[in-house]
């Protein structure tokens, strides 16, 4: 079955014909050619898809294309204010050496985002350590990346993002 | 994943009258277990009904001593519930310990308890708390909704369309979870009300069940001393790669006096 799914995509209005079957993620990836959302298992469980779809955190690899149907969708692609200029969470992973291969860190950061704002930008380690168990990391070990969280919380709210 | 028809019915007659229709039609929710599934190709339906624009199935309400929580309505948005926590707060706290928070932002009620999963959360509450079962052709009370392995008293196209749990005097939920998949090893349910104790093992067995010797012990006396001598047989519990029968007939008991303790806090 072909459907036609229109939805905003960091800010942009995006249309196009899908299969039913057709996840978001790949849709974002195949159709759209945005290739920062990952895909690092077949069971829902590594959180390297996860996107922002109507503010809320989701794993795209678990959602149809269709699902998301006139909804405003946020992918790494468009959490950075500017080329030059990253957004508060990318620039405290960067600052913590929260990433060693990458492969994590789209949904890393998008995971982190929400669990920021949704925490009103008061964090402990217990609670990002808890937030996080949807995403998988195989290289870091995890320490750093709960660092750059803890620092990023504050980064935010003073930049009001 | 094979291909289907996709529906999105505005109303619940509406998503009934497509279900009828067709020979391999499947009711979604959250899809947190469908999409998986059928990405897995373990699952083949001709047609994908999706339940997530009815918007007679969201929600929380209070009525009278019941809170009355909608079938679509997430798991997030049942933990985060003013009404959830003020009524039941161990309902509140097992919902926001399913799975991870994107899970929990996607993941229903209604998908969860008419899924049956042998580890999922929700039905130890449904069964402790013995709440009753709304569907678009009548109620089913908790006892004797869980059937066996993924089976429920559903009948063909029958939709569940909100779940009604009593306030009690006390209740809490152990859960052990699996630390890959977070899924419970073993969740304990205790819930005390005026009609007496339950306790709903989930994870354990091949479906929720109830232990009646513990609920007569604590309804003599709601302390986890009451229960400590208690044993489980693991006759017929569930044996795997995370844990044997063994293990599990232990974790029955260590979660089920954790239970009361907290339900007594
Ligand atoms: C990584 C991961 C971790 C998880 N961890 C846990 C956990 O720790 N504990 C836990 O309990 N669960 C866990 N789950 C499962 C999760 O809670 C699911 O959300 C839930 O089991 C199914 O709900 P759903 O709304 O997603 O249902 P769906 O996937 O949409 O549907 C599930 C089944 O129910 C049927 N169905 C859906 N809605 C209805 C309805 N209203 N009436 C009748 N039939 C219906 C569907 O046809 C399907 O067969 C996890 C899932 C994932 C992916
Ligand atoms: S790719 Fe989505 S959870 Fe792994
Ligand atoms: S940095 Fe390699 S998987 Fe996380």
């Amino acid at each position: 079955m072909t459907i036609n799914v229109a939805m905003t995509v960091n800010g942009k209005a995006v249309s196009g014909k899908v299969e039913a079957r057709t996840l978001l993620v790949q849709f974002l990836r195949e159709h759209l050619g945005m290739t920062g959302t990952h895909v690092g298992c077949d069971t829902s469980q590594c959180g390297a898809c996860v996107v922002h779809v109507d503010g809320k955190s989701i794993k795209s690899c678990t959602l149809l294309a269709v699902q998301a149907e006139g909804t405003k969708v946020l992918t790494i692609e468009g959490v950075a204010e500017s080329a030059e200029k990253l957004h508060p969470m990318q620039e405290a992973f960067r600052e913590n050496h929260a990433l060693q291969c990458g492969f994590c860190t789209p949904g890393m950061v998008m995971s982190a985002i929400d669990m920021v704002k949704r925490h009103n930008y008061q964090l402990d380690e217990t609670t990002v350590r808890r937030e996080l168990e949807g995403n998988l990391c195989r290289c870091t070990g995890y320490h750093n990346i709960v660092k750059a969280i803890l620092a990023a919380a504050p980064a935010m709210k003073s930049a009001g993002v | 994943m094979y291909d289907f028809t996709y529906h999105r019915p505005k109303t619940l007659a509406d998503a009934v009258n497509l279900l009828k229709g067709k020979d391999e039609a499947r009711p979604m929710s959250g899809g947190m277990t469908l999409i998986p599934t059928l990405k897995q190709r373990l699952a083949r339906p001709s047609d994908v009904i999706d339940l997530g624009g009815l918007k007679e199935l969201a929600g929380i309400k209070v009525e009278g001593n019941n809170v009355v929580i909608g079938g679509m309505t997430r798991h997030a948005d049942v933990a985060s519930s003013a009404d959830v926590k003020a009524a039941i707060p161990a309902l509140a706290h097992l919902a926001g310990h399913i799975g991870d928070p994107q899970v929990r932002n996607r993941g229903t009620i209604g998908g969860s308890v008419a899924n049956n999963d042998p580890a999922a959360d929700y039905p130890a509450a449904v069964l402790a708390l013995g709440a009753t079962v709304t569907t678009n052709t009548g109620k089913h009370a908790a006892d004797g909704f869980f059937k066996g392995l993924f089976e429920t008293a559903l009948g063909e196209g029958e939709l569940i369309t909100s779940i009604s749990f009593p306030k009690v005097e006390k209740a809490a939920y152990m859960k052990f979870p699996n630390p890959a998949s977070r899924y419970a090893m073993v969740g304990v349910f205790v819930a005390k009300s005026a009609s007496g104790v339950r306790v709903a093992v989930t994870g354990a067995g091949s479906c929720v069940f109830r232990v009646k010797a513990m609920e007569d012990a604590l309804a003599k006396d709601f302390s986890s001393a009451a229960i400590k001598d208690i044993k489980i047989p693991a006759d017929g519990l569930n044996s795997d790669i995370h844990g044997s029968a063994e293990y599990r007939a232990h974790l029955v008991g260590v979660m089920a006096r954790r239970a009361v303790d907290a339900a007594n806090k």
